[in-house]
């Protein structure tokens, strides 16, 4: 049985340069870096010394909370360099390969015949549970809560995602695989969206399908849980990515980690925007190599509105599967504020007339186009939050740190990445996902 | 190198010092800052709170522009200088010599509301250290607005003064304030200075000085001749379009209804707030007139005249529209909730009509029902939110049984 899933509030954000539906294999480079901060709330405890050989899928760190959480190199290598930071924190762990893969194996199993306890085991050993993350928090699964269901949104509707009925294409096995050692793991069910019925997903077995449509933020997870299964005080549910599936059902039917991923190329700042195949932790300028046009720009790892900065030097995030690059905005406007405005988006009309032209794609750039403010501006979040909840409400309660109240107005059911559409539209230009994330961890250190 | 490379090098200058603000008040009002995201969303749209307070600045042009001929008109009209108009266009309304009056009578009050509200916004940013915030632009252009013609500078810059610092900046600024400031300001005068508010010796320019001699002349608002149980000889049309005595922008509802449209159009403004006011006041308006009708309340009743009037006529006359849809939509003071807003707006336009017609002292009720449900916004957005907060507790009770 599936079930519809549409939604009318959100706001799909058309930017120049999605990427064509063409893959090249790059070569696999030579530094890598995993970062714990990726892992958010996760404290590492390093495994493997500087100057030390990994093997591709062998542990470098594990959780300080729980040492059967392991966080495996995507590459074989030496470690060239752990990077610290204040108080020694741990910021990165550099990998330099020497051109080769050496898969450290596990063991081939067959899932269908294992237990729910076998399963996560196996998963713990190979490095794959970091894949599993958990509503409320936003963060890595505990996986000593038993989930009432398992989450996996199989349609992306960020800005120039990375279309996922593309990247999975001929991965059916894989992902049946995955699916089905998720389902061990939980007494409820586990629930697939897929955009369209070409999904490599529609049609595998042992899950519920729902086929979901309307604007961002559709394709977050958040927005399916809240219509099929809403999270209630004290409920757990897991959500896995469908790039980290692929990962998973590999493991398993292989015996290799393999961290290779489809990755999506976009952005006006891209010459030729299109897909290419990496490595999670790989430096963005091997992958971007020869195909950006670096002048004043902003290499994103991750979309426009959820992803880190990073630039040339910097790394693909564990999780991401598209770099975006897009203009520096550090420029004056004259009469920015009051003169109409044709090339930027606003659901406003206020002189902007982005309502004009929906089907547009534009060129956006980094300009915060207007200065930090006080909150002033009502009920136009609402127009593009999906979810049941009041978010300035939400957004405030956090500020002003009253736990019983965030608990009240749903802070269970959301994830940052939730608020990143009412963050682009805020006309008091207030960072909202921060103020999300840093509510969600004072949730998590005084609720647990 | 033009102006804004130089402008640049100033802001570098000028960074971290007492002055930065003040200067980055008037840069960014040249220019767009050159701010880029950091952490969060790396893109932003269009909107800025600039430009949403200019859009209301914009919607409230035509009644400034409105209200300058219409000084004029009723001081010349007054004095015998020109006939009643005809129609909207009619010669004797817009013409040099009313824009004149308006011009010498009108201009001075916004400038005074600008400079003494804008001076004391800065003075509080260079103490607190905060960039200049862009509420008081919206205010200060509605304050001239809703005063009546005759008003001393003197007593609009106490009272901007006062509304400034207790309506506002006590509160922290803009976007912190519990009470709408333009009627925070209005209010002040209203109770410091009774007699420049009310009576039929303010509304009309000059009606003061004649006062007692053989020109002297009268200009009451319909509100005060229905308050004395009068009947005031004004067309529909002429209500309509405005030209009738009353504070300086309040009183075309024709060009008022337009800047709704275009507030509502544009999105800035609530049109749950707006629409919710007008039915409340009809609501109000028809239920005394049931009363009226029933003859629960003679003729003789002080209250007869206003409770009598066609429930539709209330939106006409007075400040009514002017209050329901430049005052009552303050995000800042108004409910926050879209539910809140129906509640909100509702009870404004009902307790507006309810104090028009038993304040015979004084029968304008829509800057007490704002001020009034200003206070109980956050009250009515509590148990709204609440009510979310009930389903959710709800649904997890049932999850569990």
């Amino acid at each position: 049985m599936s079930k519809d899933i549409r939604i009318k509030k959100g706001l799909d954000i058309k930017l120049v340069g999605e990427a064509k539906q063409v893959t090249t294999e790059l070569p696999l480079g030579s530094v890598f870096a995993v970062r714990p901060s990726d892992f958010h709330g996760v404290i590492p405890k390093i495994l493997a010394k500087e100057g030390t050989e990994v093997k591709a899928g062998e542990a470098l760190f594990h959780s300080k909370s729980d040492e059967r959480i392991l966080f495996p190199s995507p590459v074989s290598g030496k470690i060239t360099e752990i990077v610290r930071g204040a108080r020694r924190k741990v910021l990165e762990i550099k990998i330099t390969t020497n051109g080769t893969q050496d898969y450290k194996s596990f063991d081939k199993v067959d899932v269908s015949s294992m237990s729910g306890e076998e399963v996560k085991n196996h998963l713990f050993a190979s490095g794959c549970w970091p894949f599993i993350k958990q509503r409320p928090y936003d963060v890595v699964a505990n996986p000593n809560q038993a989930p009432k269901a398992i989450f996996v949104s199989g349609y992306a509707s960020g800005p120039l995602a990375a279309n996922y009925d593309y990247v999975l294409e001929g991965k059916q096995e894989e992902l049946q695989v995955a699916l089905t050692a998720l389902t061990k793991l939980t007494e409820g069910k586990v629930h697939v969206s897929v955009g369209s019925s070409k999904s490599p997903l529609a049609k595998l077995k042992e899950i519920e399908v729902h086929h979901v449509s309307g604007p961002h933020p559709i394709g977050n997870v958040s927005t399916q849980i809240a219509q099929v299964n809403p999270i209630n005080k004290g409920e757990v549910v897991w959500v896995v990515r469908p790039q980290d599936l692929v990962v998973i059902g590999e493991l398993l039917l292989t015996g290799k980690l393999n961290l290779k991923r489809t990755i999506a190329v976009t952005g006006s700042k891209i010459n030729e925007p299109k897909y290419v195949t990496a490595f999670a932790g790989a430096q963005i300028g091997d992958i971007v190599k020869g195909n950006l046009n670096n002048d004043n720009t902003r290499v994103i790892s991750g979309d426009v509105l959820s992803g880190l900065q990073e630039g040339e030097e910097g790394f693909l995030g564990y999780y991401d599967n598209q770099i975006t690059a897009i203009p520096e905005g550090d420029d004056y406007e004259f009469f920015g504020w009051n003169k109409p405005i044709f090339n930027k988006i606003s659901t406003s009309r206020a002189l902007t007339f982005s309502w004009l032209t929906p089907k547009k794609k534009y060129d956006l750039n980094t300009n915060t186009n207007g200065e930090h403010r006080a909150f002033v501006v009502t009920g136009a979040y609402e127009e593009v939050f999906p979810l049941d909840i009041y978010p300035m409400q939400l957004l405030k309660a956090c500020m002003y740190k009253d736990l019983d109240e965030m608990e009240g107005l749903g802070a269970y059911e959301i994830a940052p990445e939730d608020f990143a559409l009412t963050e682009f539209i805020c006309v008091s230009k207030q960072p909202h996902q921060k103020i999300i994330r840093e509510g969600l961890d004072l949730m998590r250190e005084e609720l647990g | 190198m033009g102006l804004k490379q130089n402008l640049h090098n100033l802001k570098e200058k000028y960074k971290g010092t007492k002055m930065a603000p003040l200067f980055n008040g008037f840069h960014t009002f040249l220019y767009l800052p050159n701010e880029t995201t950091h952490g969060g969303t790396h893109v932003k749209a269009a909107d800025d709170l600039k430009r949403t307070m200019n859009t209301v600045i914009m919607a409230l042009v035509p009644c400034l522009l409105f209200g300058m001929f219409n000084a004029g008109y009723q001081h010349h009209l007054a004095t015998g200088e020109i006939e009643r108009v005809t129609g909207f266009f009619s010669g004797n309304f817009w013409n040099l010599n009313n824009l004149g009056v308006g011009l010498i009578k009108v201009l001075p009050l916004v400038i005074v509301s600008y400079v003494v509200g804008l001076a004391i916004e800065f003075v509080f940013c260079i103490i607190k250290g905060h960039e200049i915030e862009e509420g008081y632009l919206v205010t200060g252009m509605l304050v001239p607005l809703i005063v009546p013609i005759d008003l001393p500078l003197w007593m609009l810059a106490v009272a901007v003064a006062f509304g400034v610092v207790i309506g506002k900046e006590v509160f922290g600024g803009t976007g912190m304030n519990i009470l709408n400031p333009a009627l925070t300001i209005r209010a002040f005068l209203f109770f410091a200075y009774p007699t420049w508010m009310s009576g039929d010796k303010v509304w009309v320019n000059g009606a003061r000085e004649l006062a007692g001699s053989a020109d002297a002349i009268s200009g009451e608002t319909m509100l005060g001749s229905l308050a004395q149980n009068l009947t005031p000889n004004y067309s529909v049309s002429e209500m309509f379009f405005g030209f009738i005595p009353g504070s300086v922008g309040e009183t075309s509802t024709f060009l008022i209804l337009l800047g709704a449209l275009f507030l509502i159009f544009t999105k800035i403004g609530s049109w749950r707030i707006m629409l919710s006011s007008v039915i409340g006041a009809l609501v109000m308006g028809f239920v005394f007139n049931m009363v009226a009708d029933a003859g629960i309340i003679g003729e003789t009743s002080k209250f007869y005249g206003l409770m009598s009037l066609d429930f539709w006529k209330h939106l006409l006359i007075g400040g009514f529209a002017f209050g329901a849809v430049y005052m009552a939509t303050d995000p800042v003071t108004a409910s926050q909730t879209n539910k809140g807003k129906w509640i909100y707006g509702f009870l404004i336009g009902f307790i507006s009509i309810m104090i028009r017609v038993f304040n015979p002292a004084y029968p304008e009720g829509v800057m007490l029902a704002i001020l009034l449900m200003n206070v109980f916004a956050p009250t009515i957005d509590h148990y709204v939110v609440q009510g979310n907060v009930k389903k959710r507790l709800k649904r997890a009770k049932v999850k569990t049984a």
